[in-house]
This record gives C-alpha cells, sequence and structure tokens, in this order.
C-alpha cells in the first residue's frame, strides 16, 4: 500500500547518522555499498561499461565534496555521502500508483517491491535527495534497503547485522541504529551533536541525520607561520643549516 | 526535467481528447450539434481515440509496460492512479453518450446527461493529468497554482479547435465553435505568459547548504561523487540553453496561441472556416506539443542542487 502506515505506535524508526566532522571522502560506503546490493535484495544492479570511458549504472550511495567555509570553522572540505533518508513523509512512497513503493510500519524503512514496480520513475521526481536510480535493465526502480538482508540476516554474526556502508567505514562516521530508542548510539549521537534535516523547508522530515562539521580542537596553525622549517629548533646544527640555505 | 515524447504525447492528445468529449456534452446541452444519427458518435469516438492514442503512448514511457494494469490500485494516495481511474471510468459514460445518441437521439435526457458526466469525468481526467505534476514538492515550475488551471484551459482550447474542425466538416455551428475557440486562444496565451512571469520569479526552494542541513556558511561544490552523467542527472538535472528558452518560447506564443487565434477568429467572422479550422487545429496541436516540452525543460528538480545545478 502506497499509502503511509498510521505512526501511532511505531516499533522501531531504523536509520543512519552519517558524521560529516570523520568522513573522510574515501568512497568506501559507496563501493560496499554496490557490492553488497549487486548481490542483495535489488540485484543484479546494472553495471555498463564499468572499466570503459563512460561507466553508468545504479548506485544507492553517492559520495559529494563540498568546500565550507564558515565563521567558526575557516575554510574547509566536508565529503556528504548522499543516499536514501527513509523519511518519515516520503512522497515517493504516497505517488507510487501501483504499491510497489511502501514504508514499513514496523521499522520505517523505505522499500520498492521490484515484482509490482511499473517503472513510471514518478517516485524519483517526488524523491528532493535524488535517492532513487532506475534500472534501465530491470525497467524497474531501485534503492536504498538499509540493507534489510544484512541487519534481519542471522546467518552473519552479530556484528556484521548492520548496513553495508556501515560495516566498512574506516573512520567510523557512519551509525546504524533506532531514533526511537533514546538510549540507542544514533540517538545519542543526535541529541550531543546536533543535527539539521536535509532541505527541512520541504517537510519530508528524513530520519536520517548529519552530524555538522565541527571546530578543531587542537589549533591550527596557519602555513604562513611555518616559512622556515628550522624555525623554533634549538638544535645548532639545524640552526646552521637554515643559515647556509637561506642565502 | 528532461521532456519525454512519451508524456508529452500523452498529456497534448488526452488535452485534445478530453477538450473535444466535454464540448461535446456542453454543446449537446444547448442543442448546437447538427442533428443527425452519426455526428455524436463521430465526434465521440474522435476524443476517446485521440485520449487514448494519449494513454497508449504513456505506456511506452514505462519500464514495465506490461504491468501497467498495477497501476490503478493506490488512489487513495497516488494522482497517477486517480488519472488512469478517471480516463477508464471515462469511457463508460462516453461510450453511453454514443449509444444514446446513435439509438434514441442528442435531444433525449438521456443523452444529454451522459454527455454532461462525460464531459465532468473528461475534465476530471485532465485535472488528475495536473495534479500530478502539481503535487511534486521537489519542482517548482510543477508545484504551483498555476499548473492545474493552466491544464484545463489547454485542454479546453486545444478541445474547442478540434470540434470547430469537426463542425467545419458537417456543416455545424462553426463559427460558434470558432468564436469560443478565439476567446480561450487569448486566455490561453494570457495564462501561459503568466506562467512564465511567476516562474523568472521564483527564487530557488532550497540552497546547497540547506540541502546539506547547515543553516550558515558558504558552500561551493569540490569534488562530485561520479565524472559521467547518471540517472538522476539525465532525468532531473535536464538544462535549456538561455537563449534556445526564450526562441521556445516566441514559438509557442506563435505557433500554439497567436496562428490558431487568428485562424480562429477569421473562421468566427464567416471567412472560410471549414478551412481556417484545420490550420487552427493542426497549429494548435504543433504548438501545445512544443510548449508541453517546455513545461518539462524548464522545470527544474531540486536534487540537482547536490551537484551544483540550477534548481
Amino acid at each position: 500500500m502506497t499509502s503511509l502506515p498510521h505512526a501511532s505506535t511505531p516499533k522501531k524508526k531504523l536509520g543512519l547518522v552519517i558524521d560529516l566532522d570523520t568522513c573522510v571522502g574515501c568512497h568506501a560506503c559507496a563501493v560496499n555499498c554496490k557490492e553488497w546490493n549487486a548481490g542483495g535484495f535489488h540485484a543484479p544492479l546494472p553495471d555498463h561499461d564499468p572499466y570503459g570511458g563512460s561507466p553508468d549504472g545504479v548506485w544507492f550511495n553517492r559520495v559529494h565534496s563540498y568546500e565550507l567555509e564558515s565563521e567558526d570553522l575557516g575554510c574547509r572540505t566536508v565529503n556528504f555521502p548522499r543516499s536514501c533518508l527513509h523519511c518519515d513523509n516520503p512522497a515517493c512512497v504516497t505517488v507510487c500508483p501501483t504499491g510497489a513503493s511502501y514504508k514499513r510500519a514496523d521499522d520505517g524503512i523505505v522499500l520498492i517491491n521490484t515484482d509490482i514496480c511499473i517503472g513510471c520513475k514518478l517516485c524519483s521526481w517526488a524523491c528532493p535527495y535524488g535517492a532513487r536510480e532506475f534500472d534501465e535493465d530491470a525497467g524497474v526502480m531501485k534503492k536504498c534497503t538499509l540493507c534489510i538482508d544484512r541487519i534481519y540476516n542471522e546467518a552473519l554474526p552479530e556484528e556484521d547485522r548492520v548496513p553495508a556502508c556501515v560495516a566498512t567505514c574506516p573512520s567510523h562516521a557512519r551509525h546504524f541504529g533506532d531514533f526511537n530508542d533514546p538510549e540507542s548510539q544514533v540517538s545519542v549521537l543526535v541529541s550531543a551533536r546536533g543535527s539539521m534535516d536535509l532541505m527541512e523547508e520541504l517537510g519530508y522530515r528524513p530520519v536520517n541525520k548529519y552530524l555538522p562539521p565541527q571546530k578543531a580542537r587542537i589549533e591550527i596553525k596557519s602555513f604562513e607561520a611555518t616559512e622556515s622549517p628550522a624555525e623554533g629548533s634549538s638544535s645548532p646544527l639545524l640552526k646552521l643549516l637554515d643559515r647556509i640555505l637561506s642565502r | 526535467m528532461k521532456p519525454a515524447s512519451s508524456v508529452l504525447l500523452l498529456t497534448t492528445l488526452t488535452g485534445f481528447g478530453y477538450g473535444l468529449l466535454a464540448w461535446v456534452g456542453v454543446f449537446d446541452l444547448f442543442g448546437w450539434l447538427p442533428d443527425t444519427r452519426s455526428f455524436g458518435p463521430a465526434a465521440i469516438l474522435t476524443a476517446l481515440g485521440f485520449s487514448s492514442a494519449g494513454l497508449v503512448a504513456s505506456t511506452m514511457h514505462l519500464g514495465r509496460p506490461e504491468r501497467a494494469w498495477r497501476a490503478f490500485s493506490q488512489w487513495r494516495s497516488s494522482w497517477l492512479a486517480r488519472e488512469g481511474l478517471a480516463a477508464a471510468a471515462t469511457n463508460v459514460p462516453a461510450l453511453g453518450f454514443a449509444i444514446s445518441w446513435w439509438i434514441r437521439g442528442p435531444d433525449i435526457p438521456l443523452t444529454v446527461a451522459l454527455g454532461l458526466c462525460a464531459g465532468m469525468m473528461a475534465l476530471l481526467t485532465i485535472g488528475c493529468t495536473a495534479m500530478i505534476y502539481a503535487s511534486l514538492k521537489p519542482i517548482r515550475q510543477w508545484h504551483n497554482a498555476h499548473t492545474l488551471p493552466d491544464y484545463l484551459i489547454y485542454g479546453a482550447f486545444s478541445g474547442i479547435l478540434l470540434l470547430t474542425l469537426i463542425l467545419g466538416f458537417s456543416h455545424g455551428a462553426v463559427r460558434l465553435a470558432a468564436g469560443i475557440g478565439t476567446v480561450l486562444g487569448i486566455i490561453g496565451l494570457i495564462a501561459k505568459r503568466a506562467y512564465w512571469a511567476y516562474i523568472d520569479s521564483q527564487t530557488p526552494m532550497v540552497t546547497l547548504a540547506s540541502a546539506l542541513g547547515f543553516s550558515s556558511g558558504l558552500v561551493r561544490p569540490l569534488d562530485l561523487p561520479h565524472f559521467t552523467e547518471n540517472f538522476i542527472l539525465r532525468e532531473m538535472g535536464f538544462r535549456i540553453a538561455r537563449r534556445h528558452r526564450r526562441k521556445l518560447r516566441r514559438l509557442v506564443i506563435l505557433v500554439a496561441f497567436a496562428i490558431p487565434l487568428a485562424c480562429a477568429s477569421l473562421a468566427a467572422l464567416g471567412v472560410k472556416p471549414e478551412a481556417l479550422s484545420v490550420f487552427a487545429a493542426v497549429s494548435a496541436g504543433m504548438g501545445l506539443f512544443i510548449e508541453r516540452w517546455l513545461f518539462f525543460a524548464e522545470a527544474t528538480h531540486v536534487a540537482a542542487v547536490y551537484y551544483g545545478r540550477a534548481t
């Protein structure tokens, strides 16, 4: 049913917290997502001309890099992994004419039943985050499943029952959990660091949260201050070398 | 937004078909149609031919057209499902209208009532089509108060031009229909210019900063996630050059409105209504197709902001 579940007492609200302060932009989450999902719930995923001049395919996670300049933070790079936010008010679900697109009442995950999807692409138009990608080979829409085939997979060791992007992140910038549980790691992180909804003004009420970049806790010296490599050194040998080289 | 020809054909052809059906119902109410046995059924089947051609074209847009029947199920939440249901339901009173006209004639209350019912269903279907676009929040050029009335106006305009053409060939009240066509052409032209003025004055709904959840600071794209176009950029990041936009807008004014308007007004005055009504309808058909192309091409999607493209 593409009508949204009545959210009186949803049991769980599963989602991700992504720390923009610690994300290093390595794309490991995107790669491991592709690797897992190419064989998972939405398999196969198109992957055309992967080593050629114009690679093209479906990815559920895309990592952008931006330059942020603000008074508190100065100028810095912010890496931004973009994927489905499993919104509480997902228009991608309600516009679906077939019932293929749905939001699970039990855990809030937004999924597509590709067996009944007609490939009208309307859900991709309704999503402001560009999270849904069309599978040209299968003629149906595909999207992030929050690795539904990992998080409930009893064949996996318990510590691996997290989305592939979370499991692989080398800088622990990604966290998975239940936002309805105030004690969960994701809830604690959000209340400690604060976060804004992406495109809050559109009212989709995304579940996934992004933690904002923080002010560095160590002093960052500007490049100009260390013009001379031996400056500040008390070694007579280095001072001598500096004088000779500076001539 | 990428203008897909299947969707452009859908909205243009159903505009002509459902517009014609609505006008046949109204003209029958006032007894303005030729009192021949074949006129009503012929006009109604022409209308259904146009709308069906549009609906068939729209299935070409689907990745899995053989599953199109599933699109009727979610009418509680989806305007696309409502459009499909309304389109299918319109056929019932429309065919009843044609049969009742053929058997009992155009003047009896049953025929008139079925005609009005078919006409209202036809307008409702155009309204559902418009709401598919008007309900999409991420696209500011569609999600506004212009989309619904505009679709109804262009449907009524193209429908009356088609009726004028048919009346021209069947010695009916062609000058009256051409007169209405002239008025609707003027309204359509004003509506289109008002729409363009509106979208040109809009400010984007989101900024790159709000898209990233930042309340302050200046954000610039640095590195893209991929170097080639993906589905999102092909579908939602479609760009049209400003100079092309200006030319195409002028072309729409000329071909969709000015030429049909001139032909219809001359036909209304009694100058060669048969030939001019053909010119008017064909010109409006081509012009409204370009108008619909621009409706898509000029529309921007907020997701493009992540790639630093205009929204």
